[in-house]
């Protein structure tokens, strides 16, 4: 009885001791964040003083040197505005691309679909040397349309499988049923299996959000000036002043963009996780 | 002494809510089948895991052996159980699958070999040791998981519906094959389904349960013909037991005992006029379905009539039948549960 | 009525409409082939040129670019360091995420505060969480260095140089890519448990098993494709990764951090060698080559199982 009941505790000594490690080490980064964007530069830049606490008052002066003496807000506004826009190409031609295969094409759609996946392993670092050449020729150098241009070539194929799982998943007979009342086949995937979709668009919305934002190559390669940054790029390079790096500003910047990401995200994550393992998980 | 006995077994999975399994009271005979029997919810399969030691009672003891075993986990009792979905390792051989429980209870390795080839011969798969068990049709994969529970020759059998995820036509030949292999190896075996067919056919006794509750503890003749209450007794039976609520108490009896009247010997028997409303024509027999006349309208009766017996009860006909005396069962009313005969209610 | 139905039924039998489905997604597919396919190909026909940024001309040199990448010690260095970063930073982060997933399997109070925080160094943006840890790192200010010197392991005026010195840099690149990866690998690893039936393991606790045998003989072989996912996927953020590198260290100290694709920026972009670059890029296509096959055949193993 008493080793049934030693072996329960040390079972559950050791399950809170490995939770407790990894939070603190894959999270105490982000406490330390927001620390420090809170302290006083004094506060900050003193070697004994304990950085896990405040040692002097809190204060907002990085919040309001981010806001008012950076780009910082431009940043976040051409990110969102590259964002929407890469959001709206991908859909229009990701959602009725991940319908066809599903639908449409049989047996040769599941081998387009896999190659489609493929492009997705073609990294950036592979590609944004040509591809600065050619954004270079099109005129689009250092403005976000050559952004706009380039990033649904990833957005378009994780948005297709992500679909694609998901259109898996609605009965034929829904639009079978809507054929036989007298629509054709594109308007029962209009009228009917769009609305239905819903989640799932959503999904690959926030989704190709989240890329937009964390995408960094072709924004560090295609944009220079210091105005058309996206804030992926603009924080690690401009917000960095020579040799003094702003610290509590930087650590700020960090945390506002990173955030909502991180809430949305978590909301979608097992239909992320879904598209990911595909396949090898049935 | 009882090879697995329960003590007031309760088991609550949400608090305030009634319980999975209420207090139940239990124990098998040596070497018997012993089958609980139940519908969807009525707590049979948790009965089981706690037995098993998957689940942990809430209350009550759980004995194996004559020791409480409340305790210990699954291995460290002396029991083999074989699950819906039989749950083989897809990844090793059958050969491996029924070595498995001889590696983990360190068994000498030089006793592996045999005694995986003597499971294997005591059902029949010895070609199949080298497959893999998507390779598998669903009775072999069944005598597999059979074989992977003998080889430890453990002191209890635990099957739970191992028969639901065949098809109809494979079910009858396993069934069959289930009750062979008892025989031949005589272990203690408790078997949970919620097909009365099966319950009747394979088992020794009969545990009906519902609601995580005990109705009854029979051999299938005793719970078919002597049932406890209203539950058991239309549970039972298919067509059920026709059911007829007087004030105070319910008069049932069985379609088979429902025949016309000069069909029914004896002069202690009781008639009614039947409308008859419409038929089944099932080969061996047919299911007639009816009204009695007088103030029990409402209900429908059912009546069964074998393939010998005279034709003529066709839809819209109206006859004379009678159920023996001896054939009713009589249940009060508020209770349910069995009662001695009343005189007739409906005179 | 019936009659005006039945003509206008659009051949709902057929459920294959080749034509339809070929519009539907050739846009796509043309948008694809025209900003990677005819890139790549650009790329391979760059790596045999003389292409310079600013530079107008361009003149076929055949092998010249490969021959000088192959004798720079920088390029071998480079080459090294991606395979060493990569092979390290997998192997840490399969056995962390095993054991992170089997701690987060069963529900328990708090579950998903645990899990938002888990997954923060995956969903923050790359760049911004690389900036976090070089403040984290920096010689004079870094927080591990003031925990290390509270404890007395270090004198305040003898700390480490983390990105400073060569092997902790390194060790420093791969430490910040494992944190970007256990996450990820670890979602996806209880993917791949909660794919396991309930009832193996219980069968496996019945036949005898204790926890480390279920582990060990059961559990992870049946999770052996979501493995092979997981470990392919972070194969290619890890090799195909420039961003950390350029942040924390821009290849330094002395090239010793330095990757392929980290070396293809420096080389393609701030020293405007395009053909260099390009060669230098190329270099990762074998790799890439070897995942993808590798991505396929799990996913043909699992349509035949």
């Amino acid at each position: 009885m008493n080793r049934g009941l030693l072996r329960k505790i040390g079972a559950r000594v050791a399950h809170v001791l490995v939770l407790f490690v990894f939070v603190v080490l894959l999270a105490f980064p982000f406490y330390w964040m927001v620390v420090a964007t809170f302290k006083q530069n004094l506060d900050l830049y003193k070697m004994d003083n304990n950085p896990f606490l405040f040692n002097l008052p809190p204060t907002l002066d990085n919040l309001r040197l981010l806001f008012n003496e950076t780009r910082f807000v431009l940043w976040l506004w051409n990110t969102a505005l590259v964002g929407v826009i890469v959001v709206g190409i991908t859909l229009l031609l990701a959602v009725p691309a991940a319908y066809a295969l599903t639908r449409l094409t049989g047996k040769w759609g599941e081998r387009l679909g896999i190659v489609i996946f493929l492009t997705y392993l073609v990294p950036p670092t592979l590609l944004f040397i040509p591809l600065s050449r050619v954004v270079a020729i099109l005129g689009l150098q250092d403005t976000l349309w050559a952004l706009v241009v380039v990033y649904p070539t990833f957005t378009i194929p994780f948005s297709i499988w992500l679909l694609m799982a998901f259109f898996k998943s609605i009965p034929k007979e829904l639009e079978d049923a809507a054929m036989v009342d007298g629509l054709s086949r594109f308007q029962a995937f209009v009228k009917m299996v769009i609305p239905i979709s819903i989640s799932g668009i959503l999904t690959v919305v926030i989704f190709t959000f989240t890329l937009v934002i964390q995408e960094f190559v072709y924004a560090l390669t295609f944009i220079s000036p210091e105005s058309k940054q996206m804030v992926g790029v603009g924080i690690p390079i401009f917000l960095v002043r020579g040799d003094v790096y702003f610290w509590g500003s930087l650590m700020a910047a960090c945390l506002i963009a990173s955030l909502p990401i991180a809430f949305l995200y978590n909301l979608f994550l097992d239909r992320f996780i879904a598209g990911f393992t595909v396949g090898a998980v049935k | 002494m009882a090879v697995v006995e329960t003590r007031n077994v309760t088991k609550v999975f949400k608090e305030g809510e009634l319980g999975a399994v209420n207090n139940v009271n239990l124990a098998t005979e040596e070497g018997e089948f012993l089958v609980f029997l139940g519908p969807s919810g009525s707590g049979k399969t948790t009965l089981l895991r706690m037995i098993a030691g998957l689940e942990t009672p809430t209350s009550g003891e759980i004995l194996i052996g004559g020791q409480v075993v409340n305790d210990l986990s699954p291995r460290e009792r002396r029991i083999a159980m074989v699950f819906q979905s039989y749950a083989l390792y897809p990844h090793l051989s059958v050969y491996n699958n029924i070595c498995f429980p001889l590696k983990a209870q360190k068994v000498p390795r030089n006793l592996h070999k045999q005694k995986v080839e003597w499971a294997a011969g005591l059902l029949g798969i010895g070609k199949l040791l080298d497959r893999k068990p998507r390779e598998l049709s669903g009775g072999e994969r069944q005598r597999v998981a059979l074989a992977r529970a003998i080889v430890r020759e453990p002191a209890v059998f635990l099957l739970d519906e191992p028969l639901s995820n065949l098809d109809a036509k494979l079910r009858a030949s396993a069934r069959e094959e289930l009750e062979q292999f008892h025989k031949s190896v005589g272990t203690t075996t408790i078997y949970v389904t919620h097909d009365q067919v099966e319950a009747m056919a394979m088992g020794d006794r009969v545990v009906v349960l519902n609601h995580g509750v005990v109705r009854q503890i029979g051999t299938p003749k005793e719970v078919y013909e002597q049932p406890a209450d209203t539950f058991v007794a239309t549970f039972l039976g298919s067509p059920p037991m026709n059911l007829i609520e007087f004030p105070g108490v319910i008069v049932g009896f069985r379609p088979e005992a429902f025949l016309p009247s000069d069909l029914v010997p004896g002069s202690r028997q009781v008639k009614f006029r039947y409308h008859v409303k419409y038929v089944e024509y099932l080969g061996a027999e047919r299911v007639l379905y009816g009204n009695i006349e007088g103030h029990l309208e409402a209900k429908e009766i059912v009546a069964r009539l074998s393939w010998n017996m005279p034709s003529g009860y066709d839809a819209g006909s109206v006859h004379d039948f009678s159920v023996a005396e001896t054939d009713l069962r009589f249940f009060d009313r508020k209770t349910e549960k069995r009662a001695e005969p009343k005189p007739y209610p409906w005179q | 009525m019936a009659i005006a139905r039945t003509s206008r039924i659009k051949s709902a039998g057929a459920a294959q409409s080749p034509l339809l489905g070929a519009a539907m997604f050739a846009p796509a597919v043309l948008y694809i082939l025209a900003l990677i396919g005819a890139p790549f190909l650009l790329a391979i026909f760059y790596a045999f040129s003389d292409a310079r940024i600013g530079s107008t001309e361009l003149h076929f040199v055949g092998f010249e670019n490969f021959r000088s990448i192959l004798h720079s010690p920088s390029f071998r260095q480079a080459v090294q360091n991606s395979i060493v970063f990569t092979v390290c930073a997998q192997a840490i982060v399969i056995v962390c995420s095993l054991t992170l997933s089997t701690a987060l399997e069963q529900p328990f109070r708090g579950r998903g505060l645990v899990r938002f925080l888990i997954l923060l160094p995956w969903v923050a943006p790359v760049s911004l969480g690389t900036i976090g840890w070089k403040w984290i790192l920096d010689s004079i200010y870094s927080v591990i260095t003031w925990v290390l010197v509270y404890f007395h392991f270090f004198t305040p005026f003898n700390t480490p140089m983390w990105l400073g010195e060569p092997h902790l840099a390194m060790a420093s690149v791969i430490c910040v890519h494992c944190w970007r990866l256990i996450p990820f690998s670890t979602v996806v690893m209880l993917a791949g448990r909660s794919a396991i039936p309930r009832e193996i393991p219980e069968a496996a606790a019945i036949d005898g098993a204790g926890f480390w045998r279920t582990l060990f003989r059961i559990r992870i072989p049946m999770m052996l494709p979501i493995i092979n996912v997981a470990v392919l996927f972070g194969t290619i953020f890890t090799f195909t990764d420039m961003t950390v590198v350029y942040i924390l260290t821009a290849g330094g100290p002395f090239d010793s951090t330095q990757t392929l694709p980290s070396l293809a920026f420096a080389t393609g972009v701030q020293g405007s060698d395009l053909a260099a670059g390009a060669a230098i890029s190329l270099f990762l296509v074998p790799v890439l080559i070897l995942v993808a096959y590798f991505m396929l055949r799990v996913a043909h193993r699992a349509e035949v199982t």
